[in-house]
């Protein structure tokens, strides 16, 4: 036990300095970019004078010295203060935190779908390999791997929407409806269905390919024989000797997929009007709004680590023969 | 000095003060009630009309805040928060009477002293158009609470242009007098005087603007409600219309591809006006400082290289019209005789090359340049790789350069750029829109939208410089006039097409696009029929 404490101290010490590092490289990296958030708005209005964009530089502290701006910067963040967004105006913890939930409700839902079926489906695959089931299974996932998502997401809408008129096209949920309760939840998930399907194919198709592929493996090993030749029935078989062995990789991946989760899709946020942090930072990138960029990548990349972290512990429950090292 | 007529007198104001925006329907049609769902994109970053004039901050804006004035399609100006207005005969004093009765939507009294304070304070601090316009003026000062009298230092005759909501936007003192215009935490929750009020803004998803039921105007809005849906999506925002989950697009929510066949649906209605007060031109900005751009020939050869009727029909969808020079035809003082016409005629601009000793070397390449493409949106892409075909028939090697917007506006102001594709808003007159792109006392590096291809013609300056100053209006349109003959023998810029934007509406509501404001407008008229 005392291992496993050392060990996480030792990754959270490690933690720190890996954040530290991702601040100040971004920090320098982003006013690489040409263009500062003062030009941009100027260029937003169609109009500017000299005057203006001083003002504005000013106001965003962009008139001092680059290494001065990231002393301001660092001292605010450890006072815990992210700082204020050039461009809305607001506390950059209130923006993140406000579209936070919205992204992990989404990946969070499509990577519960991805993972749930597309396991179930890589492992009908596997017990029946070779069969047509397989076959079915493999060029689905292949089918649904292959295809852009935003294709995916648009033939989906085209269907369900326009053609059915079943689910609407976009955004989270119905305004000025005056859902509470069960019927708000019931509306937030009509809006969820589409963009998480569309987000959740293409996750599934992984994870379906990759247990069968590693079911595959496994089958092959020892272990199974033993099991075989002690008479267990096959349906303990596959589930306790084969999956459960074979769920390493997926877990390794399901890890790296976590960092997704806080990340966003985009992609799927965008075609869906879905108001996430993947939008929020991918328009932080195009009006220069330096602050809010950091401040996303900051609480992105402690949320990451902390599943990375999460991700390590959990091998030691699916495979106890792995121990953590300190 | 010779006797000046008045130019512009209250009467007419005052009689079309009844008349503004005045429905098209019959009246008992008009009923209370219903909310009208409108594409937003992209986000405003706020919606402080004062604090930010963006396209999207305009959208929203316009229903909270007003101007003094508002505009017809053909840019005669109406009442809004003036009722009515005189100008001296020597064209110094422009004296407005306020309506009556208007409150913040505090419940604060909105009087002079507001307007004195836009003016004065407010406007000048944060908004560069209007710090412009009223540096113009000796002073501006309230004689009564209903009353407020400009003073020009000189004659500046477009001076009745600069009260449109986005140029000069009433800002309530009593909110803002004293403190920092752009910290004031009451930023977060605008003070109008419009239609509609600020109820809540969920960002990345919606803001939500609710009846303004202290309304100056007696019976309006007749809506209880406008709500702005963020969609980023160019498809999502046509299937939105095409679904009826939105009723209004605007602006560049819908690709040009799309618009005749959203136009088609039987419940959707096709504006093509609605944007005179910005009235964009489109063209190829060029950097004159190196050759061959310093030459004009090499400029008067890309402009008969390049097919603009093509352009209209091809990649706008009919959207608009081929531009002939600097000064729009919705824009005041546009005079089409006066133009030099370029003809789409490539032997002409071959001729042209050749005259300058650029004659065709490997390939049939006598020049290569370097082209930026605009940042804002797939069809400035399809125009760029057009342009790139166009020019290569004569001989003009295009090298298309991609950047983002920030990339992109600081290379055009840094004039880190052979040639580039941009469009610039003329504001209604070409004193406010016009004349800034092309006086050499406005060549300002680091600055976007000034004078960045470094273009210099005294005469130019002189005209753009008297022309606003002339109290007769035969007077300055022949300036303007010859300005155009000048311009367009110059050539400072390729002149593309003269924009219009699509205004796609819902056909159960009625009167929403009726002023040169379009959809920016308060839409205190709208009503769901």
């Amino acid at each position: 036990m005392g291992g496993r404490l050392g060990f996480i101290g030792q990754r959270l010490v490690k933690a720190v300095f890996v954040i530290l590092g991702i601040i100040v490289l971004n920090f320098l990296l982003i006013r690489l970019a040409p263009g500062d958030p003062a030009l941009v708005l100027a260029g937003e209005a169609g109009a500017a004078d000299p005057k203006f964009l001083a003002d504005l530089r000013r106001e965003f502290g962009l008139d001092q010295p680059v290494w001065r701006q990231l002393l301001i910067y660092m001292q605010g963040i450890l006072s815990f203060d992210l700082g204020f967004s050039y461009r809305q105006k607001q506390p950059i913890l209130d923006l993140i935190m406000a579209r936070l939930p919205q992204t992990v409700l989404l990946t969070g839902t499509a990577l519960t779908f991805a993972i749930v079926v597309g396991v179930s489906l890589g492992a009908m695959a596997a017990r029946h390999v070779g069969s047509w089931w397989d076959s079915a299974i493999t060029t689905l996932a292949l089918l649904v791997y292959a295809m852009p998502q935003f294709w995916l997401g648009l033939m989906l809408v085209l269907l369900f929407s326009v053609q059915l008129g079943w689910l609407p096209t976009f955004g989270m949920n119905t305004i000025n409806s005056g859902f509470t309760g069960l019927d708000h939840a019931l509306d937030v998930g009509r809006h969820l269905i589409l963009p998480s399907l569309t987000l959740g194919l293409f996750f599934m198709a992984v994870y379906a390919r990759l247990t069968r592929a590693s079911m595959l493996e496994v089958a092959d090993l020892d272990f199974v024989r033993t099991g075989r030749a002690k008479g267990l029935s096959e349906g303990r078989i596959q589930r306790r000797y084969i999956l459960r062995n074979a769920l390493l990789p997926v877990v390794t991946y399901a890890g790296l997929q976590a960092g997704y989760l806080v990340g966003g899709s985009i992609l799927i946020e965008t075609v869906f009007a879905w108001p996430g942090i993947g939008r929020l930072a991918f328009e932080a990138v195009l009006v220069r709004d330096y602050n809010l960029l950091l401040g996303i990548f900051i609480v992105a990349s402690v949320l990451v680590i902390a599943f990375n972290l999460l991700t390590d512990i959990l091998y030691t429950v699916v495979d106890p023969r792995i121990e953590m090292g300190t | 000095m010779a006797s000046r007529r008045q130019v512009l007198s209250s009467a007419a104001g005052l009689l079309a003060g009844a008349a503004i925006g005045m429905p098209r329907m019959a009246r008992a049609q008009q009923k209370r009630g219903g909310v009208l769902t409108a594409i937003l994109n992209p986000e405003p970053p706020l919606l402080v009309l004062g604090l930010n004039q963006q396209a999207p901050t305009q959208l929203v804006a316009g229903k909270i805040y007003q101007g003094l004035l508002r505009y017809d399609f053909d840019l005669k100006p109406l009442p809004s928060l003036a009722k009515s207005w005189t100008v001296s005969p020597d064209g110094l004093t422009y004296t407005f009477t306020l309506q009556e009765g208007v409150k913040w939507h505090d419940g604060a009294p909105f009087t002079a002293d507001d307007v004195v304070f836009s003016c004065t304070k407010f406007l000048p601090e944060v908004h560069p158009r209007a710090r412009a316009s009223f540096d113009r003026c000796e002073s501006i000062t309230a004689p009564d609470k209903g009353t407020v009298v400009f003073k020009l230092k000189e004659v500046f005759e477009p001076f009745l242009y600069a009260f449109l909501p986005a140029g000069a936007p009433m800002m309530p003192k009593h909110i803002y007098d004293g403190t920092d215009f752009r910290a004031n935490p009451k930023n977060a929750t605008p003070i109008g005087t419009g239609p509609f009020k600020f109820k809540e803004w969920v960002r990345g998803s919606h803001i939500t603007l609710v009846r303004n039921d202290e309304y100056w105007k007696p019976g309006r809005p007749f809506l209880d409600g406008v709500t702005y849906r963020v969609i980023p999506d160019a498809a999502a925002r046509a299937l939105a219309i095409e679904t009826g989950q939105v009723d209004l697009a605007q602006g560049n929510d819908v690709e040009a591809f799309d618009v005749q066949r959203l136009a088609a649906l039987p419940h959707v209605e096709l504006h093509k006006k609605g944007y005179e007060t910005v009235a964009p031109i489109s063209w190829i900005e060029i950097n004159h400082r190196t050759a061959p751009f310093s030459d004009k020939r090499f400029r008067q050869a890309m402009m008969h290289a390049i097919d603009r009727d093509f352009i209209v029909k091809n990649i706008f969808f009919g959207l608009g019209r081929p531009a002939s020079g600097p000064i729009n035809t919705a824009t005041r003082f546009h005079d089409a005789k006066s133009v030099k016409r370029y003809p789409y005629d490539t032997k002409k601009a071959e001729a042209l090359l050749n005259e300058m000793g650029l004659k065709p070397g490997a390939g049939g390449v006598r020049a290569r340049i370097k082209m930026m493409v605009l940042p804002y949106g797939e069809v400035w892409v399809r125009q760029a790789e057009y342009v790139k075909q166009a020019l290569r028939r004569v001989g003009i090697d295009v090298t298309l350069e991609s950047n983002d917007a920030g990339g992109w506006v600081k290379r055009i102001g840094d004039w880190d750029y052979e040639t580039s594709f941009d469009f610039v808003s003329q504001f209604m007159d070409p004193a406010m829109g016009v004349a800034r792109t092309y006086i050499s006392s406005n060549i300002r590096r680091g600055v976007p939208f000034t004078n960045t291809m470094g273009y210099v013609n005294k005469r130019v300056d002189e005209l753009f410089e008297q022309a606003p100053k002339q109290t007769d209006p035969a007077k300055a349109q022949a300036m303007y006039s010859e300005l155009q003959a000048i311009l367009t023998e110059d050539v400072p810029v390729v002149w593309l097409t003269e924009l219009e934007f699509p205004v796609l509406i819902n056909k159960k509501f009625r009167n929403v696009n009726i002023d040169a404001n379009g959809p920016n407008s308060e839409f205190d008229e709208a009503y769901l029929a």
